[in-house]
């Protein structure tokens, strides 16, 4: 039977049965006694067992069996829930989760039985609960440890580049370098194992190759590094003029990079290289093989899972990202649509019509159009929105394994899981939340001990909030921990040559702690040294700048920090102020705008050679914007500034612009390669006249 | 596309024949998105001194540079004659180029272009990537991703 046009509803299926089951049996850890939540489990392993067996997937649909057996039995009461199986049932959840990976990129389960899994399913419904899976489960640990270290000891040498085969033009390549007295170097880079933005570094990495010398040849290639498809360490061939030291110093650089080995490439191990070439795919196969049989026998970690995966040729993924939506919502859609075509319908009408009625007539259908248009973009909107749940109904059970592995008592609250927000977002907002609970949960939160002392209670706690905040949507994530030692942060930042001594002086805490958000100051040494904040914040500011939104961290010292995550409702329409600066029409999104004042030239104060204004006791720099857009502006130097007060977080900047014209929709275009050069025009509109207007980042200029 | 069609064993081009100055200039047509009369641009700031601003193409916003300005002849004069050619490139997407005036659509052979070297420090010439012989006089046929691709 062709199942295949089911693919993707199995895909989406099975990811909301296995969230459920990992919500449910954490859970059935807290109340083992509780039977709805049994058989709730219960329920969605048996639809699992039933869908995989319908897609054929024979080894997925195994483990579900024997895992729906376990609960049939703790259902029946014949077995009681314990600590060691409930560790079992998540060792399942992920190796499901790994079938489910590799159905999703090639539409196959992969050969990956689990038998220890499914063996240690099976003791315990043969020892009716007795000590046995607490043992299986530490047995089936050390394996996966084990078999992560096979693999490093197993490759000849650390220095993994020599792998590399070189094609015939970069031989030429070689050759031609050497007699420009430049050198091929193979470099073999390992990221950090806890490192999640793997791709985001690499490519960090590539760059601070390229401005030493030409990276000519990677394993895996660039396209797989992008996409992630990658353990831990990748090799490049690179040919710079530079020595070695310089380039591995570079590499070492960037943060989140364990160690990195290169040597120079002669021309012997060149010779070597192509005569090997020949028999190398043999061999190459070889070495894969072992590598990806071995943990296919006994696989636990889904880390080791994920080293299977990456071996095999990787494809597109087969399956298209779907939403599903609420067949009410698509009943309003057609609903505003055939309003719409009878909106036209009367505008044809009324044009054809004799002149004496028209006018009336006319703006009593604009005004209806309008309104079925904004309805009508509304519901559009809603149908792209998706709940945040989606993405942090996973971080309970992170927080349940941090728990276990940083040895701290810890909860994590969650409220407002409801919160909508675009799904281009939602898909990519999982990652830099988890980087910030991972630093709460980690860095933030303190021992057991430390918190007694402080009179704290033992539990460390973790919030994430998610709520909707006008046209934005703010996730908090909150800890009641130790928060950011600005003194260190401080020290720290003068002594890696961040800032000066005397530059440190004037500035504020707030801006100290902002300093955290720089890529120099997240590499794993200054973790335990400035109170552990640091790890890849740069990449969790720099995603959320991407989705156009802001990240805010407050913290005071022995209480415990909040990250404040900002992010706009949609990308595509937004409310704007239109304003005009020296004849040109420009738009400031709505969101940003504070207030709008008439100051007075003679208001008008230095301060620092700067433009400043006193508004309600507070002072604020102004922005001619002008100046910023080159361009003449049309009042003249004594008139009264027409000043739009923008917020950037907690600051503030007065903008001078010419004159307003008002309040509009507008809808976001990208202005393209050529001109996106300027940082604070993020875009541009199209205008009712049909005229191109630029939008004003006020953030970039803030 | 257009190279495809053979006539008489010889492969030909489409050119479309503009106007620059008093020169004439070709540009293949499979590069040709579309042709526009001059509209109103929007100026963008901090840009490459050529490029003009940008102009709503039918609801896209599309960057418009100067070929004048490009090659280092005096700007450009709006007449009537005046278009905007909107190119589509592989590397550097759409694109609008402002020209003049627009001749005509010739047909040439490959026998009819001939290649130019580009070794001079003219920076009109080196836009040209060869010459091709049509009614009796000849037009310079444009060199497009070295016309598009910003210098620095």
């Amino acid at each position: 039977m062709d199942v295949s046009q089911y693919l993707e509803i199995f895909i989406d299926e099975t990811k909301e049965h296995l969230q459920n089951l990992n919500t449910q049996i954490l859970e059935l850890e807290q109340d083992s006694e509780n039977m709805d939540t049994v058989n709730e489990i219960f329920r969605a392993a048996h639809s699992l067992k039933g869908m995989a067996g319908t897609m054929g997937y024979k080894r997925m649909q195994n483990l579900t069996h024997d895992m729906e057996n376990v609960f049939s039995e703790v259902r029946n009461g014949t077995i009681k829930v314990q600590p060691g199986m409930i560790d079992i049932l998540f060792q399942c959840l992920d190796a499901l989760e790994g079938y489910l990976a590799s159905i999703q990129e090639s539409s196959d389960e992969g050969t990956n039985d689990n038998e220890h899994l499914i063996k240690a399913l099976n003791d315990i419904l043969n020892s009716k609960g007795g000590e046995a899976p607490a043992a299986e489960a530490k047995e089936a640990a050390p394996a996966a440890e084990t078999k992560e270290a096979a693999p490093a000891s197993s490759g000849d040498s650390k220095e993994k580049w020599k792998d590399i085969k070189l094609t015939d033009t970069e031989k030429g390549l070689f050759d031609k370098a050497k007699s420009e007295g430049q050198n091929f170097y193979g470099i073999t880079v390992y990221v950090q194992e806890t490192c999640i933005l793997k791709a985001a570094r690499a490519f960090l990495v590539f760059k601070a190759l390229e401005e030493h010398g030409e990276v000519i040849t990677s394993k895996p290639s660039t396209q797989d590094i992008e996409d992630e498809k990658f353990d831990f360490d990748f090799s490049v061939i690179v040919v710079s003029a530079d020595p070695l030291d310089k380039l591995i110093e570079a590499v070492k650089s960037v943060s989140e990079i364990d160690s990195a080995y290169g040597s120079v490439i002669t021309e012997a191990d060149f010779a070597q290289g192509s005569s090997e070439s020949e028999e190398a795919p043999e061999e190459k196969a070889a070495e894969t093989k072992p590598a990806a049989a071995a943990p296919a026998a006994h696989q636990a970690a889904p880390a080791a899972t994920k080293a299977g995966d990456g071996k095999k040729a990787p494809a597109k993924p087969v399956v298209n990202r779907t939403v599903r939506v609420d067949i009410e919502k698509l009943d309003v859609l057609m609903n505003l649509v055939s309003e719409l075509i009878i909106a036209k319908n009367t505008l044809v009408s009324t044009a054809s019509s004799d002149s004496t009625a028209k006018n009336g007539s006319f703006n009593e259908q604009i005004e209806y159009l309008e309104s079925v248009t904004t309805n009508l973009h509304e519901s559009v909107m809603k149908v792209r929105m998706v709940p945040i749940e989606s993405v942090v109904s996973k971080f309970p059970r992170m927080i349940r394994d941090m728990q276990k592995s940083l040895g701290k008592k810890m909860e994590l609250h969650m409220t407002g899981e409801e919160t909508e927000l675009d799904r281009t977002v939602v898909d990519e907002i999982g990652d830099p939340l988890m980087h910030l609970l991972r630093n709460s949960a980690d860095h933030g939160l303190e021992s057991a001990e430390v918190r007694k002392e402080r009179g704290k209670s033992e539990v460390g706690n973790i919030f994430l909030d998610a709520y909707q905040d006008g046209n934005n949507v703010v996730i908090e994530v909150r800890d009641d921990g130790n928060g950011i030692d600005v003194a260190k942060v401080r020290d720290k930042a003068i002594q890696r040559g961040t800032i000066t001594a005397e530059q440190a002086e004037n500035m504020s805490d707030k801006e100290i702690i902002d300093l955290l958000f720089l890529p120099s100051f997240s590499t794993k040494e200054q973790v335990s040294e400035i109170s552990g904040r640091g790890v890849g914040l740069d990449v969790v500011k720099s995603k959320i700048e991407a989705l156009s939104g802001e990240v805010e961290v407050k913290s005071k010292l022995g209480v415990g920090s909040t990250w404040t995550i900002r992010l706009p409702l949609t990308l595509a329409i937004i409310q704007a102020l239109m304003v005009i600066v020296g004849g040109e029409k420009y738009a400031i999104s709505l969101s940003s705008i504070q207030t709008i004042e008439d100051i007075p030239a003679k208001d008008i104060k230095l301060v620092e050679a700067k433009e400043v204004i006193q508004l309600r006791g507070s002072v604020i720099p102004i922005i001619r914007l002008s100046d910023v857009l080159e361009i003449e502006s049309t009042k003249s130097p004594e008139d009264d500034l027409m000043v739009v007060i923008v917020k950037k977080g907690d600051k503030l900047a007065g903008l001078v612009v010419d004159e307003l014209i008002g309040q509009q929709e507008i809808v976001i275009k990208s202005l393209g390669k050529y001109v996106n050069k300027c940082k604070f025009i993020s875009g541009a509109t199209i205008l009712g006249d049909g005229e191109v207007a630029l939008i004003l980042d006020a953030n970039a200029l803030v | 596309m257009d190279e495809l069609r053979v006539e008489n064993g010889a492969v030909s081009e489409q050119f479309i024949v503009i106007k620059i100055g008093d020169e004439q200039y070709g540009i293949n047509i499979a590069y040709v998105d579309n042709i526009v009369r001059m509209q109103q641009i929007t100026r963008v700031p901090k840009v490459a001194p050529y490029i003009n601003g940008v102009i709503n193409l039918r609801g896209i916003v599309v960057p418009v540079m100067s070929l004048r300005l490009k090659m280092g002849l005096p700007a450009d004069e709006f007449t009537k004659a005046t278009r905007i050619i909107i190119l589509k490139l592989e590397n550097q997407g759409t694109v609008g180029v402002i020209v003049d005036e627009v001749r005509e659509v010739i047909t040439l052979d490959s026998e009819q272009i001939e290649k130019v070297s580009s070794d001079t420090q003219n920076e009109k010439v080196n836009f040209v990537q060869s010459v091709g012989k049509a009614n009796g006089g000849l037009v310079s046929i444009l060199d497009l991703n070295a016309v598009a691709t910003e210098k620095e």
